[in-house]
């Protein structure tokens, strides 16, 4: 176990120097001189060497490079050309909102999805499962942004059942605030959910352990429950936990359209105001919780079945 | 007995399930829609007024007008134009990279493999949107960022499907007849394996259409996708304003258009994966 685990983290070293590398060569290398952008056009060349020197940018490259993994694992992203502030203080700050909305809807989301799955598998070929399927297909189909706007106007503008935008701190102040968001979060996520969730536990169904289970006189239910389910448990985790780096990023668009201070919010007011220190500390930020929760993944996975720590 | 191949056994089933059918035709004029607009015969006029500020849909302008009174009608064809060009230049990006490095990977092991599957885990590590908005806003906003940045993300799933199948069939003996008759590792991998994995792409393309059609809608709603033409992500940026004043024949003509063509896209997927992989059928 701890030998497959110390494996895992091992092979964690050149995935994170690669995704350093990548946001090295995007952010370092293509996104060109910034100097001139930030300093306005009357600016002296005297400025601009400081304004370098400050930055960082006159390092040779290959310490530039150490500093973005320096920062995967400090955190300490420098500041934000726009605000001022310390991104990481920023961060700090929009992590709250964001995980206030997203982490409620993201797990009703799941469970409700498992439920509509298992009921779907329980009849499969039947009526409710066509039709289940095909509102599934459809819903996702629909771009985000029309499900957004149009509940938005409805359910808060025209009939006022929520608030149309905004945020307060703490609970329960901030539920009339992410309730709405959290519902259509919550619908967005249940069409591509249940389709996975399905496929998989129907991956598992016609297997010949399940076949012996029915032979043996078990109820359908308790089949699909404690055998099927328990199988199917390795994909379901990968993809439920896999989600969760997002989750952090906080749904971008909802807190775009709901005006909700979060990670989302910092980052597109970022991407409006061409504030590539904040971008560039949300895609590390991401993508080191990206690694840490697939290593957590693969621990969960020896509990789920315990074959896999062999291998 | 007439044989039938695989291909053709394939269409046939495809052909029969009704739905299946009435996607590929929805594809279809959809594509030719797109060809036609990017030739300039259709809907070229787009940005030219043609009635009154926000009129509602009528026989004339199907869709209404927009508030520069514009047909939104031709603005969707327009936007129609954009958004398959989006599916169709990520998909010339993803499928070369994603087929040569999954088949090489796959086929050879190795260093070579534990490369290959090292470049596309550290891809996938950074989540899709961050890796989009990074690159199309680096790139400078416009539709060939948007181009980059689909290609660019969406290789991954294929390499790793590829890679996979390459693995399962290179043992097989058809591969190994082919190397005792003296056939090369190129033309092992490239004329004997690869017409066998054709599938996984082709399914995978139909798929990969719909996500770059979504993801375009996005990006250029969040102002980073076409610059001074009409998507649908513009649209329906123009639309959020709009609604409060209950004008909303732009955000629904984008939507519908929307909507139609990735359900297709979607239900077109999984028939061609019904049909192509038989294993999976009845799934």
């Amino acid at each position: 176990m701890l030998k497959y685990i110390i494996r895992r983290l091992l092979y964690l070293i050149p995935v994170l120097l690669g995704v350093s590398f990548i946001i090295f060569v995007l952010f370092n290398l293509v996104s060109g001189d910034p100097t001139a952008v930030l300093l306005g056009k009357n600016a002296t060349a005297k400025q601009m060497m400081e304004l370098r020197e400050q930055l960082g940018l006159n390092k040779p490259l290959f310490d530039q490079y150490l500093d973005v993994v320096k920062s995967a694992f400090t955190f300490d992203f420098g500041r934000s050309w726009a605000t001022k502030q310390e991104i990481s203080h920023m961060i700090i700050q929009g992590a709250y909102p964001s995980m206030a909305l997203t982490v409620p809807a993201f797990v009703i989301s799941t469970v409700l999805s498992l439920i509509v799955a298992l009921v779907v598998a329980f009849y499969r070929g039947k009526g409710i499962d066509l039709f289940v399927r095909f509102l599934c297909i459809a819903g996702v189909s629909i771009s985000a942004l029309a499900y957004i706007l149009f509940f938005q106007y409805f359910f808060a503008y025209k009939l006022g059942w929520f608030e149309i935008s905004g945020f307060e701190f703490g609970f329960p102040d901030f539920v009339p605030y992410i309730a709405l968001p959290a519902i259509i979060f919550i619908l967005l996520s249940l069409g591509p959910d249940v389709r996975f969730f399905r496929t998989v536990i129907l991956d598992e169904i016609y297997q010949d352990y399940v076949r012996t289970a029915r032979a043996k006189g078990l109820g359908e239910i308790v089949v699909l429950l404690k055998h099927v389910l328990r199988n199917a448990l390795i994909p379901i985790i990968t993809y439920v936990v896999i989600q969760i780096p997002t989750l952090i990023l906080g749904a971008l668009l909802l807190e775009n359209f709901f005006s909700i201070p979060g990670l989302g919010g910092i980052t597109l007011n970022a991407l409006n105001s061409s504030d590539f220190p904040v971008i560039k500390a949300m895609a590390i930020l991401s993508s080191v919780l990206y690694i840490i929760l697939s290593l957590v993944t693969d621990v969960l996975y020896t509990f789920a079945d315990p074959r896999v720590k062999l291998k | 007995m007439k044989e039938n191949s695989l291909w053709k056994d394939a269409f046939k089933r495809l052909v029969q399930d009704r739905m299946a059918l009435a996607s590929l035709v929805i594809v279809i004029v959809y594509s030719l829609v797109a060809i036609l607009a990017s030739m300039g015969l259709i809907a070229s006029d787009w940005a030219k007024e043609v009635g009154a500020s926000n009129l509602p849909p009528s026989i004339d302008h199907w869709f209404g007008t927009d508030i520069f009174g514009r047909d939104v009608f031709a603005k969707v064809v327009h936007g129609t134009q954009i958004a398959m060009s989006v599916g169709l230049f990520t998909s010339l990006i993803a499928i070369p990279i994603g087929v040569i490095l999954g088949a090489v990977a796959g086929y050879f092991g190795g260093w070579v493999d534990d490369f290959i599957t090292w470049l596309y885990t550290t891809f996938s590590s950074i989540p899709n949107i961050m890796l989009l908005i990074s690159i199309t806003m680096i790139l400078g906003k416009g539709i060939f960022a948007v181009y980059i940045a689909l290609g660019a993300t969406s290789w991954v799933t294929l390499c790793r499907l590829i890679r996979g199948e390459v693995i399962k069939h290179k043992e097989r003996e058809y591969v190994q007849a082919a190397g005792a008759i003296g056939g090369g590792h190129f033309r092992k991998l490239f004329l004997h394996i690869l017409p066998n994995v054709t599938h996984i792409v082709i399914i995978n393309t139909s798929l990969q259409f719909q996500f770059a059609i979504k993801s375009e809608v996005i990006l250029s709603y969040l102002g980073l996708g076409v610059q001074g033409e009409p998507s649908w992500g513009t649209m329906i940026d123009d639309a959020k304003l709009e609604l409060a004043r209950g004008v909303w024949w732009q955000l629904a003509g984008a939507t519908f258009a929307m909507f139609l063509v990735v359900l297709a896209f979607n239900l077109l997927g999984d028939a061609l994966r019904d049909s192509l992989d038989p294993k999976l059928k009845g799934k």
